[in-house]
C-alpha cells in the first residue's frame, strides 16, 4: 500500500515537473456566488421559510401547527430527541406515541422524527444537522416526517456564511427539502430513502 | 470503409429510447440555463473561477495530496492509495475482510463503476448493493448506467415495472411513485443489515480534510447512518484547496447537474462519528485512486481532470442526445467521456480512439461546463493523437484524403471541380452503389451545391 502511495505521488511529481509556471489560485468574489435577493434580507426566517417552501419543505412557527399537521397526516407514532421532549410534551395530546429512544429494529414503526437543528441557511432553505446536535442520525432520516427544531439566531444568510462557520464536527449534513428522485422518466417523486416531509419548526430559545 | 462503432450502436437503438433521452436531456439543460441566469448576475464568471481553482489544484497535487492525507489522518480516518483499479478493489476487500464484513451498501460513485467494484466483490462472496434508485435498477437488470447523473435515462417505467416484478418486489405496477416506495421499503432493511457503507466524494477540502458527498435521495446518508464502517473511494483529482471554495462548487454542481439551487443532502464528513452519536461509522477509510489519472496529468489534456461529473455536457450535446450513453462503450459517456475514456484506457487508447470523433465540435459542452473545460480543444488533440498513432478505430468512416490533397493544392483543378460539383445537385445519392455513400445519404440530405459563388462574389466586389 505504501508502495502505491510512493508510486502515485512520484508520478504526480514527474507529471508536474515540466511545468514552468503553475496555475495560481484565483481570489474569487463570494458575493457574486450568492443567489440574487439573498443578502440584505430584513428577516432571515422569512427568507428561509420562502426558500424552504420552494423546495417543498414546510416552515412552522408553533408546536400547535406541527400537531395539526401530524394529525392531518395520521402520523401518530414517532421519535423525539430526549433533550427536546420536555419542551414539546405539552403540545402532544393523548393518542400520540412518542419515544425518546430510537430502536432501529422497529424502524418502520416511526412515522415522524423530531431532532435539533444546528442551524439553517436562508439562501437555499437548508437545514444544518450535525453529530453534536442530532440525537440520532436514523431518527432524523428513516421516518416519513422529519422535524428539525430551529432557533432564530441559528440562521445563516447564505452558503458562504454557512461554510465559514461549518461546525467542528465529524459529520455535518445540509438538508434542503424532502428526499427526492427523478430517476424514473424524469418524474419528481419525494421520499425516496429519506423523509417525504421535511419540516423546520422555529422555537425561541 | 467501415462505419464508426458509435454509428452502428445508434442505428440499433429503438426510436422510443432515443426520444426519451432527447427529451430528458433537453429539459434538464434548459432548466439549468434559466436557473443560472435567474440566480446570478454573472454565471460565466463563476464557471471561469471554478475552472481556475481546479486547474490550480491539479497543477499543485504534489502539495495538496500529502496535505489532505495528513488532515484526514488527524481527523481519525485511515488513508489508502490505489495505483490501479484492481488495487482499489483489493483495498476495499481487505478492509472488509479485516472486519469480517460480508455486506455492503453502495451510494452512487462513478469511480466504483470505473473499477468494476460491485462485480469484483460479488465474485468474492460479498453482497454489494446499489442504493441509488437508478443504480439499483441498473444492478438488478445487469445493465450499465447510460448517464453519469441519471443512470436509467434510457429506461421507461414499463421496463422498470417488469424488472421489479421479476425480482419479487411486487406485482406489475408502472406508477413511478409505487416503484419508488417499493425500493424504499426493500432498501431500508438492507442498510440496517449492511456492515459497510461505500460512497465516493464529490469534493475533498485539502484545508480541512472534509469529504463532501451530495445526493438527492438520501441514500448516502442512510449508508452512513446504519453501517458501522465507511469506505470512500476518491479519485486523486477531487480536491479543492479550501473549505470556502466549496460554496462556489456546490452552487455550480447542483445547478449544472439537475437544475437545483442545492442538492437535497450535502454531507460534510471529516471522520468517524462522534462518540455520543448512536448511529454511523466507527471506522472511516479513504482510498485515493489513480487508475490512469497521473498519466492524464502528465499529458496535454490534463484540463479534463477538472471535471466534477455534473453531466451538463451530456445534456447539451447534440451527439449524446441522439446516441445516448451506451453508444460510448465506456463508463463516462458524452463529451467528457469522449475525452476521458480514451485517456483512462491507457495502453488500450486505440480501442477508444474513435470517441473524440463523436462530436460536431459545436462547443456547447465548453459553454455549459461548470469548470470551463475546453472540451472541443481536447477532442482535437485526441483526434490528432489517434491519427498519428494510426488507430484503425479512428479511421473508420473517414474517406481517404489523397484525392482531396491533389484537388486542394492545384488551383486550376480546384476551380474546375467547383463548377463540376454542380452535378451533385442532380445525382440521386441514395442510388449510388457505394455502401458508404448510401449509408450517409440514408440519414442526411445535402444542401444545394453553390461551388464558385463566393469567388464570383469576391471578384465582383473587388471591381466595384
Amino acid at each position: 500500500m505504501s508502495d502505491s502511495r510512493e508510486q502515485i505521488l512520484g508520478r504526480v511529481r514527474d507529471a508536474l515537473a515540466p511545468l514552468t509556471r503553475r496555475a495560481p489560485l484565483p481570489d474569487w468574489d463570494e458575493t457574486l456566488a450568492i443567489r440574487r435577493g439573498s443578502r440584505g434580507a430584513i428577516d432571515l426566517w422569512t427568507l428561509f421559510a420562502e426558500r424552504l417552501k420552494s423546495v417543498n419543505g414546510t416552515p412552522l412557527t408553533a408546536a400547535a401547527d406541527l400537531l395539526a399537521l401530524l394529525e392531518a397526516g395520521g402520523w401518530r407514532h414517532g421519535y423525539c430527541d430526549p433533550a427536546l421532549w420536555p419542551r414539546l410534551r405539552e403540545a402532544f395530546p393523548a393518542g400520540f406515541t412518542v419515544e425518546t429512544e430510537f430502536d432501529r429494529r422497529r424502524l418502520d414503526d416511526y412515522q415522524f422524527g423530531i431532532t435539533a437543528a444546528t442551524g439553517a441557511i436562508a439562501e437555499t432553505g437548508t437545514l444544518i444537522l450535525s453529530d453534536r446536535d442530532t440525537s440520532c442520525r436514523l431518527g432524523a432520516l428513516a421516518p416519513w416526517v422529519h422535524v428539525a427544531v430551529l432557533r432564530p439566531e441559528q440562521i445563516f444568510p447564505d452558503l458562504p456564511a454557512a461554510i465559514a462557520s461549518l461546525p467542528r464536527d465529524p459529520n455535518v449534513i445540509w438538508v434542503t427539502g424532502p428526499s427526492k428522485t427523478a430517476d424514473v422518466e424524469g418524474i419528481l417523486i419525494e421520499g425516496v430513502h429519506g423523509p417525504g416531509r421535511e419540516i423546520a419548526l422555529l422555537l425561541p430559545s | 470503409m467501415a462505419r464508426q462503432r458509435i454509428d452502428e450502436l445508434v442505428a440499433a437503438m429503438p426510436a422510443d429510447r432515443r426520444a426519451a433521452v432527447y427529451a430528458g436531456t433537453k429539459t434538464t439543460h434548459e432548466k439549468r440555463t434559466l436557473l443560472l441566469a435567474d440566480h446570478f448576475t454573472d454565471p460565466d464568471q463563476l464557471r471561469r473561477w471554478a475552472g481556475e481553482i481546479k486547474q490550480h489544484v491539479l497543477e499543485n497535487l504534489d502539495t495538496y495530496l500529502p496535505q489532505v492525507e495528513a488532515k484526514l489522518r488527524a481527523n481519525g480516518a485511515q488513508v489508502h492509495w490505489a495505483a490501479t483499479g484492481d488495487e482499489a478493489c483489493a483495498a476495499v476487500l481487505r478492509i472488509m475482510q479485516a472486519r469480517g464484513a460480508t455486506k455492503m451498501v453502495k451510494a452512487k460513485t462513478m469511480v466504483s463503476e470505473e473499477i468494476g467494484l460491485a462485480a469484483y466483490l460479488e465474485q468474492r462472496g460479498i453482497e454489494a448493493l446499489e442504493t441509488d434508485l437508478g443504480e439499483f435498477i441498473v444492478q438488478i437488470d445487469h445493465d450499465h448506467p447510460s448517464h453519469i447523473v441519471r443512470p436509467i435515462i434510457h429506461k421507461n417505467r414499463a421496463e422498470i415495472a417488469r424488472s421489479f416484478e421479476r425480482e419479487g418486489l411486487g406485482a406489475y405496477n408502472d406508477d413511478p411513485e409505487t416503484i419508488t416506495r417499493r425500493a424504499r421499503q426493500y432498501l431500508r432493511h438492507k442498510y440496517l443489515a449492511a456492515d459497510v457503507g461505500l460512497t465516493g466524494a464529490n469534493f475533498v477540502s485539502a484545508e480541512s480534510g472534509r469529504l463532501v458527498v451530495v445526493t438527492n435521495e438520501g441514500n448516502s446518508r442512510f449508508s452512513l447512518a446504519a453501517p458501522t464502517c465507511h469506505i470512500a473511494l476518491v479519485g486523486i483529482e477531487k480536491l479543492v484547496p479550501r473549505d470556502r471554495d466549496l460554496a462556489l462548487f456546490l452552487n455550480l454542481l447542483a445547478r449544472s447537474a439537475t437544475a437545483q439551487a442545492l442538492t437535497v443532502y450535502t454531507e460534510f464528513i471529516s471522520g468517524p462519528k462522534l462518540a455520543t452519536q448512536p448511529d454511523g461509522p466507527e471506522e472511516m477509510h479513504v482510498i485515493f485512486v489513480d487508475n490512469g489519472r497521473t498519466e492524464v496529468l502528465a499529458g496535454d489534456c490534463r484540463e479534463i481532470l477538472r471535471c466534477i461529473r455534473c453531466g451538463a455536457c451530456l445534456n447539451v450535446c447534440p451527439v449524446y442526445r441522439q446516441a445516448s450513453g451506451h453508444a460510448y462503450r465506456s463508463v463516462y459517456p458524452g463529451p467528457l467521456g469522449a475525452v476521458l475514456s480514451p485517456l483512462l484506457a491507457g495502453g488500450h487508447f486505440a480501442e477508444k480512439a474513435d470517441l473524440p470523433k463523436a462530436s460536431s465540435l459545436c462547443g456547447a459542452c465548453n459553454e455549459v461546463c461548470p469548470v470551463n473545460i475546453p472540451i472541443p480543444d481536447l477532442l482535437l488533440r485526441l483526434r490528432d493523437r489517434a491519427k498519428r498513432e494510426h488507430a484503425p478505430a479512428a479511421a473508420a468512416g473517414t474517406p481517404p484524403m489523397g484525392a482531396w490533397a491533389v484537388l486542394a493544392s492545384r488551383p486550376a483543378i480546384w476551380k474546375a471541380a467547383l463548377v463540376a460539383g454542380r452535378i451533385l445537385n442532380w445525382l440521386p445519392l441514395g442510388l449510388i452503389p457505394v455502401p458508404a455513400v448510401r449509408a450517409w445519404a440514408a440519414r442526411r440530405t445535402l444542401p444545394a451545391w453553390q461551388g464558385g459563388e463566393f469567388r464570383r462574389w469576391l471578384k465582383h466586389r473587388s471591381r466595384s
